[in-house]
């Protein structure tokens, strides 16, 4: 079979079949802009807080020890749903506070224990940054990760 | 060598394996932080360590890429490169860039956004490069022969620049953020890099096989066909967990299945012109890594691919050890055997030789790629228990990855193997030349 295949036909093949596929892809990614943005995020408004968040976020590199959803360095632990993990759906302020002492407290210097940098961020960083994790938790993501551990 | 302007492959050669030996080191410096977390928790933190080792890893392949087309289009196009000057520039750009960037990263200076971590002014100057690269090969190409090598070759490298552009776009909105994030992410190493992969495997095959261009070429659009066919949708198996609609899990969990099919057909490819080769090439060393690049990706990115790329599966494995093995091994077999390949091929007429320290250069081969075999072993195992405690089980993190550190220790010690076969490697090309050891037949054809 492949025998009888030219190269021109080869050729022809995959520029074809290429242009296809990348149209199709590209309309379902515009699909999925609409649905991220008017379904699966909707459910929190995006404050100048989480904007703050996602700065802070970035600007320490988080993603280069911990996970967000899943994607990351898989050093540290799992931070899309650490505001759940830390009670934030059931009693918001008080998981606020536990995450703000928590990013304070480090590092732990503890011999054997991975250790956080401290970032030394300001009281409107460290809020910014709760904002971020509450939205980010909100957010529908089929589901995962399968238990609050993350 | 058979154009004076090939020459300017050296450069890049060289500045990328120079790269290449800091994206081992920092690599097994990670590993140690594994091992031993307190080891520069305050001087260099675990996440400008991996910001290190994954921008040198990829810095240094596009460099290789650079420098692979810089060797192969003009004997392609049977004519001398547009500009050498544009080349030059194009790379002292590209080096001021890349030491700006690690620099900066020693002194806390970068983005945020994984793999995408360069300040803006280094993202800027890249597609500043790349647009001086791709005006210099496309002129290049134009003035000369037309093959399908260079069209597959130009193809992948334009479709590297244009999808790097969103890496400028940064929305505020997370979830749309990664959608845009994977174009570059995975449309590079599942998409267009597998365009440039084959378009440089089939080049040594025909260099070094005499097999007929006609069959090569042909070979290589079925590659290609395969790799964007499945890669592009298969971009949906990053799209299960993000915030994307329901229906990529289907999609991409049938695509991505897929994605093994180029791998598969990259094995065969190279095996079947090697076996109907009508010359025996005095390369030897080139051959093995070429076939072993083919099969290492067919692993790699394939097989390990595979394993946790099924939605039902990834719902549990997503972002575990699973993920980092097989990230290992996709990227050593696919990406670092491809230049490893084509540097171990055009050294030699770069640097006026006859092929040489070949038995050294092979015997690297087996010492790193056994390495990441046993490196990437030890994270899927790492990565099985992890699954389990953590997502089946629902321990905390921290207890679970307590659980770990023997899959750790193995994997740095695998991973200080990798470097001595590094060093064996660069040895082979850079270190003094004995007479050769092999005893070869004759050749059939004239080698090229």
């Amino acid at each position: 079979m492949f025998d009888a295949l030219t190269k021109s036909a080869a050729r022809n093949i995959f520029y074809g079949g290429s242009l296809a596929f990348l149209l199709i892809f590209v309309s379902l990614t515009a699909h999925s802009h609409y649905y991220v943005v008017n379904t699966s995020t909707a459910k929190a408004p995006i404050t100048d807080g989480v904007v703050l968040g996602k700065h802070v976020w970035e600007k320490h590199s988080c993603i280069n020890c911990h996970t967000l959803l899943g994607e990351g360095a898989y050093y540290a632990p799992e931070l899309g749903n650490v505001f759940v993990r830390y009670g934030g759906d059931k009693d918001p302020a008080a998981a606020r506070e536990t995450i703000k002492a928590w990013m304070k407290a480090q590092p732990t210097h503890i011999e054997g224990r991975r250790q956080m940098p401290q970032f030394n961020l300001s009281e409107k960083e460290l809020d910014g940054l709760v904002d971020f994790f509450a939205w980010v938790s909100k957010i529908d993501t089929q589901n995962w990760p399968p238990k609050v551990s993350g | 060598m058979k154009y004076e302007s090939q020459k300017v492959a050296l450069a890049y050669f060289i500045v990328a394996l120079a790269l290449f030996a800091v994206q081992v080191t920092v690599g097994v410096i990670a590993g140690y932080v594994y091992v031993a977390p307190n080891f520069l928790s305050e001087l260099l933190p675990f996440n400008i360590l991996r910001m290190l080792h994954t921008n040198s890893l990829i810095v240094w392949l596009l460099l290789g890429f650079f420098g692979a087309a810089y060797y192969l289009v003009p004997e392609e196009s049977e004519t001398e490169i547009h500009s050498v000057k544009l080349a030059y520039l194009q790379l002292a750009i590209l080096v001021i860039g890349a030491l700006g960037a690690v620099v900066g990263y020693v002194f806390r200076i970068h983005e945020g956004r994984e793999f995408l971590e360069q300040p803006l002014w280094v993202k800027l100057g890249i597609v500043v490069g790349a647009l001086i690269f791709l005006f210099n090969v496309t002129m290049t190409v134009l003035k000369g022969r037309k093959t399908a090598i260079t069209n597959v070759l130009l193809i992948g490298l334009w479709g590297i620049a244009i999808f790097f552009l969103f890496s400028l776009y940064n929305p505020s909105n997370l979830s749309v953020d990664k959608m845009y994030w994977w174009y570059v992410v995975h449309l590079w190493v599942e998409g267009v890099w597998e365009l440039v992969m084959a378009a440089v495997l089939a080049f040594l095959m025909l260099k070094m096989t005499g097999v007929d261009r006609e069959v090569i070429e042909k070979w290589l659009y079925a590659i290609v066909a395969l790799s964007l066919f499945t890669g592009l949708l298969g971009t949906g198996h990053h799209y299960y967990w993000i915030g994307t609609p329901s229906y990529w899990q289907w999609i991409g969990s049938i695509f991505s299945s897929l994605e093994v099919l180029p791998f598969f057909a990259m094995v065969l490819f190279t095996f079947n012109m090697v076996w109907k080769r009508r010359r025996e090439h005095p390369n030897n060393a080139a051959l093995l890594w070429a076939l072993g690049c083919a099969v290492l990706a067919f692993f790699g990115a394939g097989v390990w691919g595979f394993m946790h790329t099924l939605h039902g599966v990834n719902y549990y494995t997503h972002g575990t050890q699973v993920t980092a093995a097989h990230g290992h091994l996709a990227f050593f077999g696919a990406y670092v055997s491809l230049n490893l390949a084509i540097m171990t091929y055009a050294m030699p007429y770069l640097l006026g030789r006859q092929p040489y320290n070949q038995v050294l250069n092979m015997l690297s081969f087996w010492v790193m790629s056994s390495a990441m075999a046993f490196m990437t072993f030890t994270l899927t195992f790492a990565g099985v228990v992890q699954t389990h405690l953590q997502r089946v089980l629902g321990q905390g993190y921290m207890e679970v990855q307590d659980q770990m550190g023997l899959f750790y220790l193995l994997r740095l010690g695998s991973g200080l193997v990798v470097v001595i076969g590094a060093l064996m490697y660069l040895w082979s090309i850079f270190g003094p030349v004995k007479p050769e050891l092999v005893e070869r037949g004759s050749s059939a054809a004239p080698a090229e």
